[in-house]
């Protein structure tokens, strides 16, 4: 279940998507969520989807694999689609059924939240396949900078993402080790009652603490010795270049918004 | 040769609740010169680590002085004296800063306000010294213990120091990785002629340096060549330390009436002196 989930998952590649600058995607996917809003009819509505499958498509990702990953969501959706469908009482009746009518209006109601429910989803989702964390984080950083005059830390938040990307796969290296220590010790925390696991629970929990402390305040060392000091006259490594790709898809998103507001009753 | 360290009656305790004050470091003074590679031996809790720690800064001692690179270690010269000494830890996961093994390389740079141009060729000249250029974009968590360590060695060489110190960088590691990472430091020290101060209670690894202190309850209880120190043996067993396994073999064989000439420091001298004292009878 969770090996099929792909909320935050990225997949590399080098597709067109793969290869635009974060900062253009998260730009894209911003305005773009924006935008969905403008559609309320056929047309629009038709318009957003058929985008979101263009980019689907030349972002190289099987659609099979996307909405697979997405069920939970897209029983959501379907959810959504049923009550709307249910409980909307306006236009001409469709069918009739005796205890569920199905009005005209009711069905496009049911189809337009759907839509834009499901594009919203899979424009995010394709954000995070095709782009790493840790890019997310450079162009985050980069695109809030001129907040860095209201001192919002954008710099500060920008590391800190990126430590704790980095230390994902060693806590769990470490939850699993403990996991098996207490497991050899005889804990149990996939049977008994609700308060029995609670309270296997802890025995895990409290080591993992203490050892994230020790490594936190290891690592804080580590970089204060390497001359860390904050942003202030910090280089970068990591660089971000805005290439004829990135113009090219904001003009497309020019275009859209366009189209979109041209085509809305 | 010119001196690029010393401590001059440096003693240091710290804070503690209760008014017991042991000194983590009591009176210590010693001189390291350029191109040296010092150990510093000495069990759990001999001061070790306060000492690094007293060299690159993070704490100042509350007697005595601290030189590095011929300047007293101030606040204000702090950050000009770490940008020109490395420091390797024990744990290698919890100095891994970058999310790639050449983000962390660059790490020390990007702090320094390198250029960009200049901090890419600083980051393959430094992954090409320890040997870990094929690795540039891997992540943390797919490298072992004894590649991170070198990564981070990579790291501190980025800056391009004058002083190596590494506290325990191959006590987590397991043989092999310990040997790559003493190969590598070997190879840099005798290409470049970085110093370096290696803390270890590891005796076979000191065995590599030029000279050894040893260190037993915050003071400095003995310095010399390895030849020197390791005449001591009792004493430095009944400090808590293991000897060289060649040494405590042929020290067992004397006891038990063979007659070996000289010392054997190593496996191999012990090996061809014993292979040869059959034809010398
Ligand atoms: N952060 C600390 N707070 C209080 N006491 C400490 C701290 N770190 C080390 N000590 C004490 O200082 C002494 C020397 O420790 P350390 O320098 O870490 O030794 P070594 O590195 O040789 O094992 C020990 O007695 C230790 O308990
Ligand atoms: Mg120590």
């Amino acid at each position: 279940m969770l090996e099929k989930m792909i909320f935050g998952r990225y997949i590399p590649g080098d597709s067109f998507i793969h290869k635009l600058d974060p900062r253009s995607k998260l730009l894209f996917v911003l305005f773009f969520v924006v935008a969905v809003f403008l559609a309320n009819n056929v047309a629009t509505y038709g318009l957003l989807l058929a985008f979101t499958l263009f980019v689907i498509f030349i972002s190289r990702i099987r659609l099979y694999f996307l909405l697979n990953g997405l069920k939970p969501i897209l029983i959501l959706i379907i959810f959504t689609f049923l009550m709307h469908i249910i409980f909307t009482k306006e236009g001409t009746l469709l069918v009739d059924l005796k205890i569920i009518k199905i009005y005209e209006e009711g069905l496009r109601q049911g189809i337009f939240i759907s839509i834009r429910f499901l594009v919203l989803v899979l424009m995010t989702s394709i954000l995070t396949l095709t782009t790493s964390p840790i890019s997310i984080t450079d162009g985050m950083e980069d695109l809030l900078n001129p907040f860095k005059r209201f001192k919002l830390p954008v710099h500060e938040l920008a590391l800190m993402m990126s430590i704790s990307l980095r230390f994902i796969p060693t806590l769990m290296d470490e939850t699993d080790k403990i996991l098996k220590a207490q497991l050899a010790r005889g804990s149990d925390i996939s049977t008994g009652s609700i308060k029995q696991r609670i309270r296997a629970v802890i025995p895990l929990l409290v080591p993992l603490f203490v050892s994230a402390f020790k490594r936190a305040e290891e690592l804080a060392i580590a970089m204060e010795v390497r001359g860390y000091r904050g942003g202030e006259g910090r280089t970068r490594y990591r660089q971000l270049t805005w290439g004829s790709r990135d113009t090219i898809s904001m003009v497309l998103l020019v275009m859209l918004i366009g189209a979109l507001y041209l085509l809305k009753g | 040769m010119k001196e690029i360290l010393s401590l001059e009656q440096v003693s240091y305790s710290y804070p503690t609740d209760d008014d017991e004050v042991v000194k983590a470091i009591d009176g210590v003074s010693l001189s390291v010169k350029d191109g040296e590679w010092i150990a510093i031996v000495g069990h759990n809790g001999s001061g070790k680590s306060t000492m690094a720690k007293l060299i690159i800064g993070l704490l100042f001692p509350q007697d005595g002085v601290v030189n590095v690179f011929n300047e007293q270690l101030t606040n204000e010269n702090l950050w000009d004296i770490r940008s020109r000494l490395g420091i390797v830890f024990q744990n290698p996961d919890n100095q891994f800063v970058g999310s790639t093994v050449q983000d962390d390389v660059a790490f020390a740079l990007e702090n320094n306000g390198i250029p960009f141009e200049e901090m890419v060729k600083r980051v393959h000249e430094s992954l090409k010294q320890v040997k870990m250029s094929e690795f540039l974009d891997h992540e943390p968590h797919h490298l072992s213990g004894g590649q991170k360590q070198r990564v981070a060695i990579a790291g501190a060489l980025a800056l391009r120091p004058n002083l190596l110190i590494m506290d325990e960088a191959t006590s987590m590691l397991d043989p092999q990785g310990r040997d790559e990472v003493i190969r590598i430091v070997q190879e840099l020290k005798q290409r470049t002629g970085l110093t370096v101060i290696s803390i270890t209670h590891d005796l076979e690894e000191a065995l590599l340096a030029d000279r050894i202190f040893v260190m037993n309850k915050g003071k400095i209880l003995q310095t010399g060549t390895p030849d020197e120190v390791f005449k001591h043996g009792e004493q430095l067993e009944s400090i808590g330390l293991d000897m060289p396994f060649a040494l405590r073999v042929s020290e067992l064989l004397r006891k038990n009436g063979l007659s070996l000439e000289g010392e054997h420091m190593t496996e191999e001298e012990l090996v061809n002196e014993l292979w040869t004292s059959h034809f010398k009878m």
